[in-house]
């Protein structure tokens, strides 16, 4: 038998446990990120998750760089938040600067940030059905992400890394045939949603993976930092959009999704929750975009008065906090991007623990890990 | 709470906080010795419970670092920077917070990783996203690396 451990390339650590490496590339961590794992047979004892394999250096970059085109880099951290991203570094240029943008760029950055959670929700579903070995669901939920990525892609020509706003307002105006096109969609995708709860949520399968995986207490989820729909699925009330409203989320109905029992089933159910409330929200601004212009009027190169600034937006994922520090030139001294991904992978090493290591799968799959995000 | 407030309810805390003005948001520079005790106090007080530590980062200046806790607070609803500064910046120690906000302990190293700040007591004192034996912190501003960054 040992002879044959060996040949498999497993180490034996402490106390006897196995020591291996999930991923960096294993299809279930979404991208490059290596769990170290202990095992006791197939109980995880011990989670050590190691980061940093694309680790691009965005905020040593963005030094040498001009605020538009930070913008750029931001779509490259969370790339299934990229407007929500962007948007967070104009509304810390803004507010530095004192720009009071049009409603009309308010309303159209609302919109589209719903627009992309939606499509974020939707990629995160059909992947986590998949990881969970449901593969019709990746279809399921391509097939309507698609339609969301043909808006995208009209309007500003871009279907992932969109890098659409500037500080004061957008790169250009939208799309003659927009308000039609996301009124069609949400027509649609009215109709379809109700198609994930008939395909996935109702599963007797699926549920006995989820239900009591990963338990998060409230506590914890605070003191981790975990935030988005993986913190309010443990009870923890961290909606930005709800507690510090920016952009036009003052001026919309919504419901903070929250619940408190803390598992992979309560982070599945509130992110489900969340894609009918992101509906809710599009359908009461669709129709009222006021006329006029698409961006406040800017100069050329934008110097941010010499001070600190701090701005938190709600990403698909959770929080994103940008802080600029700037000594009054085109560039800033410090820009540093508090990440949702980054704490919200890291309480794995609180809630794997116990685990079986297909459970996980279904536990990181429930975190909506995007790793770009983390290594930065 | 309304900024004054705030500032009143902090002040009592310790002696020898500093509240600069026209922040952007209520701020605190904090002296190095007895840091850890203030923060302890921020997260227990009644009046505060700053449970939510936001983000830790730092800022490398010329002739020191300084280090930036945004803090909040879930119940309550208001958020605090919070700021020491390091003078020896060849030398660079802060004391942990790691296990007052679990989240510090990975925010930690990161500073560490890229900006070369030891935090004693800290459990797991390791780079966090490059390689072991990576030679300077690149956050710096005095990094220097001829291959990769390209001076204009």
């Amino acid at each position: 038998m040992s002879t044959e451990t060996s040949t498999l390339n497993l180490f034996i650590g402490e106390n006897d446990e196995y020591i291996i490496n999930m991923g960096p590339q294993h299809p279930s961590t979404h991208g490059v990120l290596r769990l170290e794992l202990a095992l006791k047979g197939e109980l995880v004892e011990r989670v050590v998750p190691h980061v940093g394999y694309i680790h691009r250096g965005i905020e040593k970059m963005s030094e040498k760089l001009p605020y538009p085109q930070i913008i750029h880099l931001t779509d490259r951290m969370d790339y299934l938040s990229a407007l929500m991203n962007n948007e967070a570094v104009c509304l810390a240029a803004e507010s530095a600067l004192q720009v009071e943008v049009p409603e009309r760029v308010k309303y159209v950055r609302t919109i589209l940030a719903e627009l992309q959670r939606l499509a974020s929700h939707q990629l995160w579903w059909c992947a986590f059905g998949m990881d969970l070995g449901a593969l019709t669901t990746f279809f399921y939920g391509l097939r309507d992400r698609e339609k969301i990525l043909d808006i995208f892609e009209e309007s500003f020509g871009s279907r992932l890394l969109h890098s659409y706003y500037l500080p004061g307002g957008l790169m250009h105006d939208i799309h003659p045939n927009f308000q039609k096109r996301v009124k069609e969609f949400l027509k649609y995708f009215r109709k379809k949603l109700p198609e994930y709860d008939q395909l996935l949520t109702g599963n007797v399968i699926f549920q006995n993976r989820v239900k009591g995986i990963g338990l998060l207490s409230k506590e914890d989820a605070i003191s981790y930092g975990v935030t988005g729909p993986s913190g309010r699925g443990s009870g923890f009330a961290c909606d930005v959009r709800k507690h510090q409203p920016y952009s036009a989320y003052d001026k919309v109905e919504f419901t903070e999704c929250l619940h408190t029992d803390g598992d992979t089933w309560a982070r599945y159910k509130v992110r489900v929750q969340e894609m009918w409330e992101s509906m809710h929200i599009i359908e009461q601004l669709i129709d009222n975009i006021p006329e006029g212009d698409y961006t406040a009027k800017m100069k050329a190169i934008i110097k941010l008065p010499a001070g600190e600034y701090f701005q938190r937006v709600e990403t698909a994922r959770g929080e994103l906090a940008v802080y600029i520090v700037s000594d009054g030139n085109k560039t800033p001294y410090r820009i540093h991007f508090r990440t949702p991904n980054f704490s919200n992978m890291f309480v794995m090493s609180k809630i794997g623990v116990g685990c079986k290591i297909a459970d996980l799968v279904a536990l990181g799959g429930s975190l909506d890990l995007v790793i770009p995000d983390i290594d930065r | 709470m309304e900024r004054e407030q705030l500032k009143e309810a902090i002040a009592r805390l310790a002696p020898g906080l500093e509240f600069p003005e026209n922040a952007q948001l209520t701020e605190v520079l904090a002296p190095t010795a007895g840091f850890r005790d203030l923060c302890k106090a921020l997260r227990s007080d009644a009046a505060l419970q700053f449970d939510y530590l936001i983000s830790m980062t730092a800022v490398d200046y010329p002739d020191h670092i300084v280090l930036v806790y945004h803090l909040h607070s879930s119940a309550l609803g208001h958020t605090l920077v919070l700021k020491q500064k390091l003078t020896d910046r060849e030398k660079a120690e802060a004391d942990t917070v790691s296990d007052l906000w679990l989240t510090a302990e990975y925010q930690e190293r990161e500073v560490f990783d890229l900006f070369g700040v030891h935090f004693n007591g800290h459990q797991d004192m390791r780079r966090i996203f490059l390689e072991d034996h990576w030679v300077g912190h690149p956050l710096r501003k005095d990094y220097v690396d001829e291959i990769n960054i390209i001076e204009r």
